[in-house]
């Protein structure tokens, strides 16, 4: 089993810089594997896949669906063709909101989403809200920084068409109890989305095994090149759905005035895909099965432990996050108190530690918890306790220079 | 990476002294105009109230909440143009945009600056020009109709 260190190795960006990069959420850092393949694909590879009958383009379309194989058995879809790639996590959720929302939801039903979802959930879901009068419901916290058990059963109802929940929050490291969400939903009959971009880097997830309707995820998040997102849906939800983009690719004939659509995935993939970045997603789920989810996790919650305990002790600090181990993933959001986030970084920058500060894209979270922003450390598979220390290193300086000004 | 003394010469005391205890970070009576400017970004959120009288700025004071650099900025803005006309003004928020923007300035045009000349090292922090310059862009706008 690989240690972080040796982890840490692969990703070249880390080996040959001197900075701790904390920022993994926002996005990853790329082993050598990965950027080699993408590299592999163009020096040997390349074509426009489905678009040429000669074998390079032929071979194209197989590394190109390769890959969607690969998805598919990382989140253990059923079938190839519920794997849709997209642009990101982004333009997967607006697919659903556009392709599946808009057709599906009147003005008596019920959309309902957590608290904690990133603007990606809730602006499309908003959108929908206003387009087809279904009223847009949020799902609460308790004072433990998890979704309140009692809200999910009061907002969740017989009139609820469509649930979003995120598996892992961006901003809390909260992780949702998203297997009993998605039952009681289904009883309610209720289709769920799933937003898994902050864990599917993290911890596994079975699509059939919780039997969510939709999944999204980026590839940038999880070791993979930027520009390629994933949605999963079953197969019989995404075949009665209208295609999201027209154009090339995503038909079967096209008369002056009429066309009839692919069958899936291609109904939904118009126009020339990012096939590079989709075979370089491939390559970083099996480099993600390389080094195996039971060691990510270990390296993780190790390091998270370590992470936590020396926060604990930086008596300025403020900690948003769950006090339940189990239901907590490497995200960490904590302020200095009297300090603003954005000074925060902006002086951790100058010890080489790369944080993020702000509201995280989840503004009616931060209303809801009545905070502006947080600081936010992430942590992956090749980061260290030499980071951590960095950090609290940093942060020490941070509250030396602010603390004859603090009023708290 | 920000160098060293960029950082340094950023949260001096001043500025510090400004972001934590501005003296016109206050309510102003009767302004005769006010305007509300903020960062998506960061969150700053500051409200500039202004008295003219007779084409020049008599008083003005500010509130709002935000980063050290927006607070402190708009806190030293408002010391460097009480008292100044509002063509005074609209030449020192152009001199103050041409700092943050990297184009040299002349000894006269820094004196005019005052010590709002203490943001000049944020031209090498990008990530941080917006608040720096949310304060004098938001005035910037408030003048336009004068
Ligand atoms: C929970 C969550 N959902 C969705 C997104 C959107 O991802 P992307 O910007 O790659 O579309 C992010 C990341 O920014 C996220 O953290
Ligand atoms: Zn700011």
């Amino acid at each position: 089993m690989k240690t972080n260190l040796q982890i840490k190795e692969d990703f070249e960006i880390l080996k040959n810089n001197n900075f701790a990069y904390l920022d993994t959420g926002a996005t990853s850092q790329h082993p050598k594997s990965v950027l080699k393949a993408v590299h592999n694909y163009y020096t040997k590879y390349n074509a426009n896949p489905y678009r040429g009958s000669y074998s390079l383009s032929v071979n194209a379309t197989e590394l190109y669906n390769n890959a969607r194989h690969k998805v598919a058995q990382l989140i253990n879809a059923k079938y190839d063709e519920e794997i849709i790639f997209t642009k990101n996590a982004t333009e997967s959720l607006n697919l659903i909101a556009y392709s599946y929302c808009l057709n599906n939801l009147t003005k008596n039903d019920e959309i309902v989403v957590s608290i904690m979802e990133h603007h990606s959930t809730i602006v499309p879901m908003q959108m929908v809200s206003k387009k087809t009068g279904a009223k847009l419901k949020y799902i609460y916290l308790n004072n433990d920084f998890q979704l309140d058990p009692n809200e999910i059963k009061q907002k969740i109802t017989k009139n609820t068409k469509i649930v979003a929940i995120s598996s892992a929050s961006n901003v809390l490291g909260t992780l949702n109890d998203v297997q009993s969400i998605i039952s009681y939903a289904h009883k309610m009959g209720a289709k769920v989305i799933v937003d898994i971009s902050q864990s599917i880097a993290h911890i596994p997830f079975d699509v059939t095994k919780t039997d969510a309707d939709f999944v999204v995820f980026s590839s940038h998040k999880m070791f993979g090149p930027m520009g390629v997102g994933v949605l999963y849906g079953k197969k019989e939800i995404l075949e009665c759905m209208p295609p999201f983009l027209m154009g090339g690719d995503m038909i079967e004939y096209v008369y002056e005035q009429d066309t009839t659509y692919a069958p899936l995935p291609n109904k939904f993939e118009a126009g020339t895909q990012n096939a590079g970045g989709v075979i370089g997603l491939g390559a970083a789920i099996d480099y993600i099965n390389e080094i195996g989810y039971s060691n990510i996790i270990k390296i993780e919650k190790e390091l998270t432990k370590y992470a936590l305990a020396q926060l604990k002790k930086l008596k300025f600090v403020t900690l948003y996050c769950t006090s339940d181990a189990e239901k907590h993933s490497s995200v960490i959001s904590f302020n200095i108190n009297g300090v603003h986030p954005h000074d925060v970084a902006s002086i951790l920058d100058k010890h080489n530690v790369y944080i993020r500060s702000g509201n995280h894209c989840a503004q009616p979270l931060l209303r809801y918890l009545g905070i502006d922003s947080t600081c936010r450390v992430s942590l992956s598979i090749y980061n260290t306790k030499e980071d951590i220390d960095k950090l609290i290193l940093a942060l020490k300086k941070v509250y030396e220079i602010f603390k004859k000004y603090i009023k708290v | 990476m920000t160098n060293t003394n960029d950082i340094d010469n950023i949260y001096t005391d001043l500025i510090m002294e400004h972001s934590s205890n501005s003296p016109y970070m206050r309510n102003l009576d009767l302004p005769t105009c006010s305007l509300h400017g903020h960062n998506p970004n960061c969150g700053d959120d500051i409200t500039l109230n202004l008295k003219i009288e007779n084409n020049k700025i008599v008083d003005a004071a500010f509130v709002g909440h935000g980063c050290a650099i927006s607070q402190s900025s708009t806190s030293i803005m408002i010391e460097t143009l009480i008292g100044k006309t509002i063509d005074e003004a609209k030449e020192i928020v152009d001199i103050f945009i041409n700092m943050i923007e990297r184009k040299k300035l002349t000894p006269a045009q820094k004196k005019k600056l005052g010590n709002s000349v203490a943001f000049e090292n944020i031209s090498n922090m990008p990530a941080r020009v917006k608040c720096a310059l949310l304060s004098w862009r938001t005035l910037q706008n408030m003048l336009e109709e004068k």
